[in-house]
């Protein structure tokens, strides 16, 4: 038991609650190279698995031979769909309702698809093993656009022929998955008529990869004698996984104990299923042996969930000074071979109607059509809420497309149509009810601190310069205001595979004062082990120093939906803060039968329970715990544990102001990022450090998505970005330092008021950049171009305004 | 494929002896027959970094190092960068400067720093970025990890400055 800090501030300084930049417990192993992550986890007699996969995007399979493969030494065998079929495991649900191969049953639909699964001693044997494995493919057409793929008469899913119903409703065409609709069509149509203004912009966001460091991976070990699977995997919902597992394999849940051990990024790649976690999983019980499979980087890029592939088209409404009346969105959403995307179930789009942003629109449409194509499934949110991204990407372009057909400034433009803190509660025109926000007030502070005025008459000087031939750059502002929408979310409405959204916290406080708390949540970088000690210390008095989080191991974790979406903390965290305050309930009856007063006669003082009005006298936390196990206490039973189940009322609603201001080289298209700032509100701040790194971050990845980060085929279906010669992700090199700042806004219906931080920089981060971009070629006419941009986009765009001369 | 080579290695200050095929890389050598888990593979195409060790005093991505070529040589990790009783100054100026989030990056990263700031002691702050842009972090943007090793060049340049 450590010494009593008696004075208060010492006290509180000592609990390293909530507010306060503790440095990560994490970084110890991390930085000494004792991470355990996938690939370092090594069971005895474990083999490795590998996959022959397909060089075709799309091809019909007449045979697969695999003897010679067999015949090499150390092989012990080859899966094909054949042997799955037996156990009804060649293909599996998708977290979106639709059905994947887990290895080619008569074709193959996308290039790098899994044909086969050889199973060896080691991973030389397995990859030469790999090569000697003989498939003979009949190649088809192949369709890698999504519009070309809802006129053609090619049949990309045979397995469907004749379903003119999908997992969420009537399919138009043999390549169409599902229309997804919200809003008041009609009423929108009316306001558009007779709008003063109305501007349709199309858009395309292109197809990327949440590329994590560390790719997918999983390690299968079926004990035969006691029944029992064991998986290791890059899972980033645990509990889910475990629960697919069950149901498709038939082994009883309680048979089964998923661990995600430590999880070198995630980003959205590591939420659905993939098929080598299946065949790692049926190789072990066929084989008896541990079996690992971990994807190395061209099978990361090539199979394993992409992200966006939007083809968005805007429409939207204004009167002549500028205030919105309308918005009219339809997106044909690429999903690839499967639809693999891993949205709740009755979001097949995911939250794309969040797509009024930050802004009072009074009336709205939007219609999703999902798509089959030649290319990898998929479609999950790289950094963001589900489809979040596409949203405010959408809206931020409208909002500068609208500004320059009414020859406004974009900043006053989005001023006079914020929705007003006064409104919140607001319900907006598409269905949300965003919790709080002051956005005039974040606004205003953004603009302050960067003395937009000044920018605009810098660039305006610039331009003129241009003109007069006396340099050869431009100057970018890109404004964002974004809102996010994160913490999915209430049963009522969110769920995945019929499990609903909540999420858990269990804690054990020790005898001696110290903690346990197990979360269902699965930290892959965000520093879960660090915060949610902070949020328990504040809660129950207990110095986060003395606090263990536990997560990922299903065996011991309460029941939890995972990690993404900017989850944890919304809804995890408030699991946290629920359990905390029970214990503290249980704490104050010991504190007031020890200091033989009434309950209410104690009140809660940092790390202790005083007696009001006599604050000489008290029990302190660590008194407490020992007197919870030590001292029978007529009416309650010893110990002194408390599990929350938290099912959120509502999401919670980030937002944030960023500013991007670029020069960009008008003859070799090289922008340079000369400032970024970017203020978020996400509400009540856990850890001010860990929330500064999570926005550095957001906003890197958001700077490769929008200057040159895509998943690119040719018209065969060949993948052309699948190394990261050519997936850019930036170095040191490329990335400018950022000026963070904040406003709180803390959350109404959340027990902390927390927000959940991790996705809104990208979110926000991806429309700045690109409307710096293009907000530097605005005075010579340029109104919209697609991302990425690249050296070469820029270099293109330049030249279509005809500024090479 | 089974014609093995007899390899000797001197990693972190231990002398390794064992047999195989000119063909393995180094990486797995390390990771899978000698248990040094802290290099990761990130790519196999030498771009990410997180395999890097330094070989013979130079920095190198050991994904893309045949173990035959390695053969001799001494090898430093990041298990040999520091130990938990007397961390290297950079494991420390990275949990100090929140220069890590996954951590799948970080070894290779520190141990790139390690060299880096022996090659250079009095880095600018460009002159960091440069020599880092060869190791690829997903989660910070970087801006920690420069914050880290700047803060850990100017503590031992202060530390030296005190001693003389």
């Amino acid at each position: 038991m450590k010494d009593e800090v008696e004075n208060r501030e010492d006290r509180v300084a000592n609990l390293k609650g909530m507010g306060c930049s503790r440095k990560r417990v994490e970084d110890a192993r991390f930085t000494q190279g004792k991470g355990n992550y996938v690939d370092d986890v090594k069971l005895p007699g474990m083999l490795l698995g590998d996959f022959v996969r397909s060089p075709y995007g799309h091809a019909r399979i007449k045979s697969i031979d695999t003897s010679a493969a067999l015949a090499l030494d150390g092989v012990i065998a080859v899966l094909t769909a054949e042997d799955l079929a037996p156990l009804n495991l060649h293909w599996m649900p998708t977290l979106a309702g639709d059905k994947q191969m887990v290895l080619a049953d008569g074709k193959v639909l996308f290039q790098g698809q899994e044909v086969a699964f050889v199973v060896a001693r080691d991973r030389y044997v397995a990859a030469d093993a790999v090569e000697l494995v003989e498939v003979d493919y009949e190649d088809l057409p192949v369709i890698v656009n999504p519009h070309e793929s809802l006129q053609s008469d090619v049949v990309l899913r045979e397995d469907l022929a004749g379903q003119t119903s999908g997992a969420h409703g009537p399919r138009k065409h043999h390549n169409h998955i599902f229309t997804w609709e919200v809003g008041d069509k009609d009423g929108t149509e009316q306001v558009m008529d007779s709008a003063d203004v109305v501007v349709e912009q199309s858009m395309y966001y292109h197809r990327t990869h949440p590329c994590p460091l560390e790719t997918c991976g999983s390690v299968a070990s079926m004990d035969k004698v006691n029944g029992k699977l064991t998986v290791y995997g890059t899972f980033q919902a645990p509990h889910v996984v475990r629960t697919v597992a069950s149901l498709l394999s038939g082994i009883e849940e309680h048979n089964i104990r998923v661990i995600s051990p430590d999880i070198g990024g995630g980003f959205g790649n590591k939420v659905g299923v993939y098929p080598g976690y299946v065949c790692s999983i049926v190789a072990s019980i066929v084989t008896g042996k541990p079996v690992k499979w971990v994807e190395d980087r061209m099978e990361n890029l090539m199979s394993t969930a992409f992200a966006r592939d939007y083809h968005m088209t805007g429409k939207i409404s204004a009167t002549k000074a500028g205030k919105i009346t309308g918005l009219d969105c339809h997106v044909i959403a690429d999903h690839g071979a499967f639809d693999a995307c891993a949205d709740p179930t009755k979001f097949p789009a995911g939250f794309m109607n969040i797509c009024t942003g930050s802004y009072d629109i009074p009336v709205a449409h939007l219609t999703v059509d999902g798509v089959y194509t030649n290319k990898a499934p998929g479609g999950v949110s790289y950094r963001c809420s589900f489809r979040v991204t596409e949203a405010v990407y959408l809206i931020e372009r409208m909002i500068e497309v609208l500004a320059i057909e009414l020859n406004m400034d974009a900043a006053e433009l989005r001023r006079i149509n914020f929705i007003k803190k006064e409104q919140f509660p607001y319900t907006s025109a598409l269905g949300w009810e965003y919790d709080s926000g002051d956005y005039h007030t974040a606004w205003d502070k953004a603009l302050e601190a960067v003395d937009y005025a000044g920018l605009r008459a810098e660039q305006a000087e610039r331009v003129a310069a241009f003109k007069r031939g006396e340099t050869r750059s431009l100057m970018g502002i890109g404004l964002t205001f974004f809102t996010e929408i994160v913490g999915a979310g209430p049963v009522k409405n969110c769920d995945i595979l019929g499990m609903g959204m909540f999420d858990s916290c269990e804690i054990r406080i020790h005898p001696t004062g110290s903690a346990i708390a197990r979360l269902g949540t699965i930290s892959q970088g965000q520093g879960h082990a660090t915060t949610f000690a902070q949020i328990l210390a504040s809660e129950i008095g207990i110095s986060a120093d003395s606090i263990t989080i536990e997560e990922g191991d299903t065996d011991t974790a309460p029941y939890g939906l995972g990690t993404y979406g900017s989850r944890s903390t919304p809804v995890a965290g408030a699991a946290t803060a629920m359990a905390g305050r029970k214990i503290r309930a249980k704490a104050q009856m010991i504190a007031a039968y020890l200091l033989e007063v009434h309950d209410d006669d104690v009140e809660f003082d940092v790390d202790r329970f005083v007696v009001k009005g006599a604050p000489e006298r008290f029990k302190t936390m660590t008194e407490i715990a020992y007197a919870a196990y030590n001292q029978a206490i007529p009416g309650l039973e010893p110990g002194l544990e408390a599990v929350s189940y938290y099912d959120p009322p509502n999401m919670t609603y980030p937002f944030g102001a960023y500013v991007c201001v670029m020069d960009i080289d008008v003859d070799t298209g090289v922008p340079d990022i000369r400032k970024f700032y970017a203020l978020d509100d996400c509400g009540t701040r856990i850890n001010p450090m860990i929330i500064e790194g999570q926005i550095h971050g957001g906003l890197t990845e958001a700077l490769a998505v929008a200057l040159g980060q895509e998943i690119a085929y040719d018209d065969m279906g060949n993948v052309k970005t699948g190394t990261l010669m050519d997936f850019f992700l930036p170095t040191a090199w490329e990335v400018p330092n950022y000026e963070t700042d904040h406003t709180v806004t803390p959350s109404p219906h959340h027990p902390i008021g927390a927000k959940g931080v991790g996705e809104s920089p990208h979110v926000g981060g991806v429309p700045c950049f690109s409307n710096a971009v293009q907000d530097a070629f605005r005075a010579f006419g340029n109104r919209h171009t697609n991302m990425p941009h690249d050296h070469w986009r820029i270099w293109k765009t330049a030249n279509d305004l005809g500024l090479h001369g | 494929m089974t014609n093995k080579m007899h390899i000797q290695l001197n990693v972190n200050g231990e002398a390794q002896e064992f047999l195989a095929e000119p063909r393995e890389l180094l990486i797995y050598a390390l990771r899978e027959r000698l248990n040094i888990t802290g290099p990761h593979v990130g790519c196999d195409t030498s771009h990410c970094g997180a395999c890097t060790v330094t070989l013979n005093g130079k920095s190198v991505k050991s994904c893309t190092v045949f173990v035959a070529q390695a053969n001799g040589a001494d090898i430093t990790t990041i298990e040999g960068i520091g130990t938990p009783d007397a961390l290297h100054v950079l494991q420390e100026s990275f949990r100090e400067h929140h220069g890590l989030q996954c951590g799948f990056c970080t070894p290779g990263m520190i141990t790139r720093a390690a060299k880096l700031l022996e090659e250079n002691p009095t880095p600018t702050e460009e002159e960091v970025r440069f020599g880092m842009a060869g190791n690829i972090c997903r989660c910070t943007g970087y801006q920690n990890i420069v914050k880290s090793i700047l803060a850990a060049a100017s503590e031992v340049n202060a530390a030296q400055e005190a001693a003389e």
